[in-house]
């Protein structure tokens, strides 16, 4: 295994960060591009570590964003209450911290008992079941009324901020691109290209499937647990199939397997639905044409069928840029 | 009300059931042909209910209420149903037939998205619920303590009308001979001289008339419709299906009578039970056996 060098990622983190810091104190970007590019980091997490399952592992997740909820409601659930506790202590930043990273333990944990018995089979089932564990997961949030029921959790303390943000989105990109490069990583590839030769070649697939499923599982968990603390609500339609579907569409637009690709998705498609959302307001109040918000994803499930049918592969493929490419020493 | 187990809970659990079968039906029939799962066949069971809510109203102007009409609107449903299966598979399926499975799954769940944005963005139809109308008077029997409507009969007359429809074209008629050979090997089959592509265009037909039948037969039945009507039924007929055996005809029909039962079982004795039982159904059958009850195991060839 060679060792693993980070300096480029890093180098390019740095820059973007620093760029995104100055634009910010300058002026250049008032609170509003804050908050979509916020939002574009927190969907950076949730569509690459989907495509850790979908694109990389070849199974196929319909409800990513049901991991999100568990995440969301369960780090929310804690801060709220030491917040009622304690306001403004210094020990706030720790609790959030130990808070999100509960949030994606409960929400990996569900997701390996939502895994086991799905990804032990081949075929198609985990689709079916993801699907199913996110309406089930809407209906027990909706019927919870510690958590708000309908109403949602409310009054979530305002936690997440864009060096948080970041931090943890950097931190996932090094993470999983480390993971995919790394002997585990291969498995998981193997089990993509061929399971059954994957499995004859001697690689636990259960095994790697449930892997890779539980740390998709656990970083949407946290990203779940950075929404609800930017946005200060956690709200059951927040987590429905609109939304795993939206995270599907980035995966797919990006390119399968691609972290590169689902980082440039992430934050096209985050732009690309708030230009529409302006874009439908505009033509109902001023022009008077009567549309609602349903065309935005009318618009995004032509985009999907048109991907399938005319570029498979998505934006990137499979490529990568250069940068989340580790060199490999010459032999 | 009487206990969860009554002869009245019996009775709804199998018109549910009949309902179910009829989704079912074809997703386990597309599942067959084209090892496709059809997530879009949902909402294919709406389309038939929306085309059964417009066919009524227009047919209304010149037929009188009756068996006529609600005929007449059943046969719309029908060809509703069949026509916008023939078109998802004919712009979305059929190109990818020979590309990775994975490819056309993802399709699937952009054209069931396609519909249910389409017809709640529509302005014409819109994303309320609407009232469906009564297209046959209600009327009551009384069975003992049980009090059943003419609706029961209708259901179940017409998902076994359809049933044995079914049985007898693909056992009996060279169309379903050929359906049964295109299901056991596409290459072969063409090779016989089958035209593939007209026969799997006939499966996803055949499927979604009946799931549009059984979108009429729900909108009769639960007087509610509305674009996102055919998720939560397309679901748990696709776990009914699952739990029959995927891919096996009579498969279908007893697992959608048994989700249809389980579930109405688990209404009554819970309503967030009732939401759920269908998860824990399939969860049970993938764990304890994933071929569900009729399919047979199939092993990988190398």
């Amino acid at each position: 295994m060679d060792k693993i060098k980070l300096p480029k990622l890093l180098i390019a983190g740095a820059i973007f960060y620093v760029v995104i810091q100055i634009l910010i104190h300058t002026g250049v970007l008032n609170g509003y591009f804050v908050v979509i590019i916020n939002r574009s980091l927190i969907f950076v997490i949730l569509a690459a570590t989907l495509n850790l399952i979908n694109g990389i592992t070849g199974q196929f997740s319909l409800g990513h964003m049901g991991f999100a909820a568990v995440g969301a409601y369960t780090s929310g659930t804690i801060t709220t209450l030491v917040y009622h506790l304690s306001p403004r202590s210094f020990t706030d930043n720790l609790i959030f911290l130990a808070a999100i990273v509960i949030g994606g333990i409960a929400a990996a944990v569900v997701g390996f008992l939502i895994g086991f018995p799905s990804l032990r089979l081949k075929g198609d089932y985990l689709a079916i079941v993801t699907l199913g564990f996110g309406e089930i997961i809407r209906t027990i949030l909706n019927n919870i009324d510690y958590v708000g029921g309908p109403r949602g959790l409310l009054g979530i303390p305002k936690f997440s901020n864009f060096t948080v943000i970041f931090l943890f989105t950097f931190f996932t990109i090094v993470l999983l691109r480390n993971l995919v490069i790394s002997s585990h990583g291969r498995a998981m590839l193997s089990i993509r290209e061929n399971e059954l030769a994957s499995e004859l070649v001697g690689v636990n697939t259960t095994r790697y499937k449930v892997l890779g499923f539980v740390v998709g599982a656990f970083f949407a968990g946290i990203a779940g647990g950075l929404l609800c603390h930017l946005l200060q609500i956690a709200h059951p339609t927040q987590y429905g199939f609109y939304a795993s579907a939206l995270i599907l569409i980035m995966v797919y637009a990006g390119g399968m397997g691609s972290l590169t690709g689902s980082i440039i998705a992430a934050f096209s498609l985050t732009f690309l639905t708030e230009g529409l959302r302006v874009g439908i307001d505009w033509l109902r109040d001023t022009v008077g044409i009567p549309i609602g918000s349903e065309w935005t994803m009318v618009i995004y499930a032509l985009l999907l069928i048109f991907i399938m049918l005319f570029r498979t592969e998505g934006f990137m493929g499979m490529k990568e840029s250069s940068i989340l490419i580790i060199e490999e020493k010459k032999v | 009300m009487g206990s969860i187990f009554s002869f009245q809970q019996i009775v709804n659990g199998l018109q549910l059931g009949a309902i179910y079968a009829l989704i079912a039906l074809g997703y386990t029939m597309v599942y067959g042909i084209v090892r496709l799962i059809n997530f879009a066949h949902g909402d294919f069971f709406m389309v038939g209910a929306y085309a059964a809510y417009a066919a009524f109203y227009m047919f209304n102007f010149f037929l009188p209420q009756g068996n006529g009409l609600a005929f007449a609107v059943l046969i719309v449903a029908m060809i509703g149903g069949a026509a916008v299966a023939l078109l998802s598979n004919q712009f979305a399926y059929k190109p990818l037939r020979y590309k990775p499975r994975l490819s056309s799954l993802v399709t699937a769940i952009g054209v069931s998205m396609l519909l249910e944005y389409l017809f709640s963005a529509l302005p014409f139809i819109g994303p309320s619920p609407r009232g469906f109308p009564e297209l046959l008077m209600k009327h009551m029997y009384r069975f003992g303590s049980a009090e059943i409507s003419n609706y029961v009969v209708i259901d179940l007359a017409v998902a076994a009308v359809l049933m044995i429809g079914l049985t007898y074209l693909v056992r009996r008629t060279p169309l379903g001979k050929a359906m049964r050979a295109v299901s056991q090997d596409k290459d072969a089959a063409k090779l016989m001289g089958i035209d593939v592509e007209m026969v799997i265009g006939f499966t996803f037909a055949v499927g979604g008339a009946f799931a549009g039948a059984a979108g009429l037969l729900a909108g009769l039945t639960y007087p509610r419709i509305q674009p996102y009507m055919g998720i939560l039924p397309g679901l748990k007929a696709f776990i009914a299906a699952v739990l029959g055996g995927i891919g096996n005809i009579p498969g279908a029909v007893l697992g959608a009578f048994i989700m249809g039962l389980a579930e109405t079982f688990a209404t009554a004795y819970n309503s967030l039970l009732g939401e759920g039982i269908a998860f824990v159904i399939l969860i049970v059958v993938l764990l304890l056996r994933p071929n569900g009850i009729l399919g047979e195991k199939t092993a990988d060839k190398i």
